[in-house]
């Protein structure tokens, strides 16, 4: 058949097995696909035949292509990284961060103006709401905690991605969990707890892919060649461990039957509340938190080539942050039907919280002592130290709304909006942004980025965009609390419900535009790195810190 | 010496030591704890300590700690509930027996009544008929002169209280127009010929080459027992005014044709149930007050 050697060979254990379950699934699949009188679980069920349909091709091409079974650990006594995964997930994180921020300048906007739902189910609020927080979280900001923990890990271990296929099956897994989640958010399949909407068989389906990230990880960091573990790992593994617990705690639900998507969770009244915000809070704790300071850990003393201010911080602020911060949750309760000694708790967890949160503050940015003047030339380093001065704020802001009552004020308005925010788009997207910025050349072997002025701009755009943000939901907010609880002075509310809604019109449109600019700089960004990835000035140069950097360059 | 267990060295930026180790050129540092961070943290920890002395805090086996004042945010609710009734009592004292004819007389109670009809309007009735009663296509405008039920204070309270059509109340306000075209009792041209002879009474224009008789003629036996010879209406029978230029559901010739053919039956919930006395009697002199009382 054809002149060259062939390069077919005999599929590994691992292949085999792999195969063989993706195989195993197509059936049931099928059946439930069959039989269920849920047209959107049916369309699940056929992405599910798909998708093993795909793994069994996947696997197979190795063979056929002449792919190694197995890579070797070191070539030339330099460890070989396994970099295709991280690269997936940082495309991935992009395609998925965009289509987010897109999601949520509409929402944004049916707020300022509700005609722009149209009157449609899959595109009205209810629906686009959780496809936007889902999408920004756990699509855009899950692909970046991967991505970068695969890269991390591999390179302060020095070694290989422990695994042959399940890095892969991590990341493909993963990424095949958003699709399910959010084609069944538009399709209406919901559980209805706030940020775990996906239903019992998405959950169950990203058990088995966090069991596998967390082995692989761990795997990682047993084959290290380092004697320490770096700090930035212990925040990883803080991440993947604690998420893995949360993610199972909230979500033990019975389905109704193997042909339902729908599910009837095992806790009730209170408790489910307190578990859903146990969950809710730590997800913001250990995945918004805990996952990017690990993410901060590495990217800023590597892209200010200086040392990590100081070890000892990090180690007393990395156990006092993952110890008081699962008490934290509570808060999301008060005067509610929660115990008040659970408030309490909560409450008072949240104001020790605030040191442990700084200590991560002080880390990154102290770490620039010496090499402030590059904020001047550097905008990626820029951006990952506003980074941590929004994380500063946010981290401050959220001990004060926890207290009771500050809370009684904050509580269910707008100003939660903009404390999320400043969290979201100031302290989680600006450090992925950075460590995106700072992958993309060099997992694409390229000398450098496509346009730091364009950088420039991306920064200014979307800082612009925040801060129009954050001021019009803290006065929104407030306003909002303000007038719920007015009285005259014949003791009857001052204003109606529907009278604070108009009230916040002009805010809403504020923030919608704010949404607009943050939009630009991401397409900005993406275009940037396309133009990064398409450059041919490629690999001549290598990575100048493949041996360890000088100390320090005098300046 | 192997890179990765070098000895710890001075930075020259900032004269501290590192803890030696390194990972892919990742140095750290071995700063001591900021200070003032530590002591922040330290003084956050005894505050919390201090909260949990004052206030209800840890589980026990079969109870928890209860805080040294005995407090708890049911008694406080309750507190401020029964605080807040206590003030709207002695308002209410006069609101409870007076009529609200009186309670318009009154100036001191009519004050009341516009402050509590106003919050109650916002959160009950604003929904349909606007915050400032404006109403809305089927929703009835609150601030004219025209009344499908009647506009004197009884009146409104009895709409009020007992709503429009509600299914299994007796004193529900009820009328039902015919549904002429559903029904079969009147034909396609028919109802044209009636509808140009509605835009005939308010004064409208018609169409060319309608038989404008016999849409007279129609009218005179189908709709004048409810709205009049002259099609004034009859608020004993809810039947509207049209002559004037106030529409409830569209004088267009589609709105029209839609209305005889299907006819139309809006419901408003009887609120007697849901709101007390006093707040419906507020509520009316505030209906009664937004401009087309009678």
């Amino acid at each position: 058949m054809t002149a060259t050697a062939s390069p077919v060979r005999q599929a590994t254990v691992g292949e085999m097995i792999g195969m063989l379950i993706a195989a195993a699934c197509v059936l049931p699949l099928i059946i439930i696909a069959a039989l269920t009188e849920s047209s959107g679980y049916a369309f699940h069920a056929v992405l599910g035949v798909l998708a093993s349909a795909a793994a069994i091709v996947l696997i197979a091409n190795r063979c056929f292509d002449g792919t190694a079974p197995v890579e070797p650990q070191e070539i030339d006594g330099k460890p070989n990284y396994n970099m295709e995964p991280v690269k997936f997930a940082t495309v991935a994180a992009m395609v998925w961060g965009i289509a987010g921020f897109a999601v949520g300048l509409l929402i944004a906007s049916q707020l300022a103006f509700p005609a722009l739902n149209f009157d449609l189910p899959w595109i009205n609020f209810g629906r686009m709401r959780p496809l936007h927080t889902s999408a920004v979280i756990f699509a855009f900001g899950g692909n970046v905690l991967i991505g970068t923990s695969f890269y991390v890990v591999q390179r302060t271990c020095r070694a290989r991605l422990a695994g042959i296929l399940s890095p892969w099956f991590v990341v493909l897994g993963y990424n095949f969990f958003i699709v399910i989640a959010g084609t069944g958010y538009l399709l209406g399949i919901t559980q209805g707890k706030e940020y775990a909407e996906p239903e019992w068989y998405a959950d169950l389906w990203l058990t088995i892919v966090w069991v596998v990230y967390l082995l692989v990880f761990l795997g990682t960091v047993i084959k290290r060649k380092e004697p320490h573990i770096y700090v930035a790992n212990w925040f990883y593994l803080g991440f993947i461990l604690t998420i893995a617990v949360l993610h199972v705690g909230n979500n033990v639900a019975v389905p109704v039957s193997v042909l339902s998507p729908r599910s009837y969770g095992l806790w009730s009244g209170v408790q489910d509340a307190m578990f859903q915000w146990w969950y809710g809070h730590n997800a913001v704790g250990f995945f918004l938190t805990a996952g990017f300071l690990a993410i901060m850990y590495y990217f800023v003393p590597k892209r200010a080539e200086r040392p990590i201010y100081s070890y000892r911080l990090s180690i007393i602020h990395f156990w006092a942050l993952i110890f008081i911060y699962i008490w934290a949750g509570p808060h999301h309760l008060h005067y509610t039907a929660l115990p008040d000694w659970a408030q309490t708790l909560g409450m008072t967890f949240s104001i020790m919280l605030w040191m442990p949160s700084w200590g991560g503050m002080i880390n990154g940015i102290m770490t620039l002592s010496g090499a402030w003047d590059r904020l001047r030339t550097d905008p990626v380093l820029r951006m990952m130290v506003v980074s941590l001065a929004f994380y500063g704020m946010s981290t401050f802001e959220g001990p004060l709304m926890s207290i009771k009552a500050v809370n009684g004020l904050s509580h269910y308005t707008d100003w939660t909006i903009g404390h999320v925010h400043a969290g979201a788009l100031g302290w989680v997207a600006y450090i992925s942004f950075g460590a995106i910025y700072c992958l993309v050349p060099w997992l694409w072997n390229r000398k450098g980025l496509y346009s730091l002025r364009l950088v420039s701009w991306h920064f200014w755009i979307s800082t612009l965009g925040i801060v129009f943000y954050i001021c019009a939901m803290w006065v929104s907010g407030i306003l909002q609390g303000l007038m719920w609880r007015a009285y005259t002075s014949l003791g009857f509310l001052e204003y109606s419900f529907i009278e604070t809604v108009a009230a916040m019109h002009p805010f809403y449109v504020i923030r919608a535009l704010g949404g607009a600019l943050f939009l630009i700089g991401a397409l900005i960004m993406a275009f940037n790195l396309w133009m990064t990835v398409r450059s041919e000035s490629a690999a001549e140069m290598p990575r100048v810190d493949e041996a360890p950097a000088p100390l320090a360059m005098a300046v | 010496m192997d890179p990765h267990h070098e000895a710890p060295h001075v930075d020259p930026h900032t004269g501290i030591a590192t803890t030696g180790h390194e990972w892919d050129g990742i140095r750290e540092l071995n700063t001591p704890l900021p200070r003032w961070w530590l002591g922040m943290f330290y003084a956050c920890i005894v505050w919390a300590f201090g909260y949990w002395i004052v206030y209800p805090a840890w589980p026990l086996l079969t109870d928890t700690t209860k805080g040294v004042i005995g407090y708890a945010s049911r008694a406080d609710i309750s507190a401020d509930m029964a605080q807040l009734k206590a003030q709207r009592a002695v308002q209410a004292a006069g609101m409870t027996e007076a009529t609200p004819a009186q309670i318009k007389a009154d100036p001191t109670l009519f004050q009341i009544a516009m402050a509590q009809g106003k919050a109650a309007f916002g959160d009950n009735c604003a929904g349909c008929h606007g915050v400032g009663g404006a109403g809305a296509k089927g929703y009835p405008n609150l601030n004219d002169d025209d009344w499908l039920w009647g506009g004197s204070l009884d009146a409104i309270q009895q709409t009020i209280t007992h709503g429009i059509r509600v299914a299994g109340n007796d004193e529900t306000r009820v009328s039902q127009m015919p549904a002429f075209g559903r029904d079969g009792l009147l034909k396609r041209d028919e109802i044209v010929a009636v509808a140009n002879h509605v835009r005939e009474l308010a004064g409208l224009s018609t169409e060319p080459k309608v038989d404008l008789a016999l849409g007279r003629k129609i009218f005179a036996d189908n709709c004048a027992a409810c709205h009049g010879e002259a099609g004034k209406g009859n608020q004993e029978m809810g039947a509207p005014n049209l002559t004037d230029a106030i529409t409830l559901y569209g004088m267009d010739m589609a709105s029209l044709t839609e209305t005889i053919t299907n006819s139309r039956g809006g419901v408003m919930p009887a609120w007697g149930g849901r709101l007390d006395a006093t707040t419906i009697k507020a509520l009316t002199v505030y209906v009664h007050s937004l401009g087309g009382g009678r």
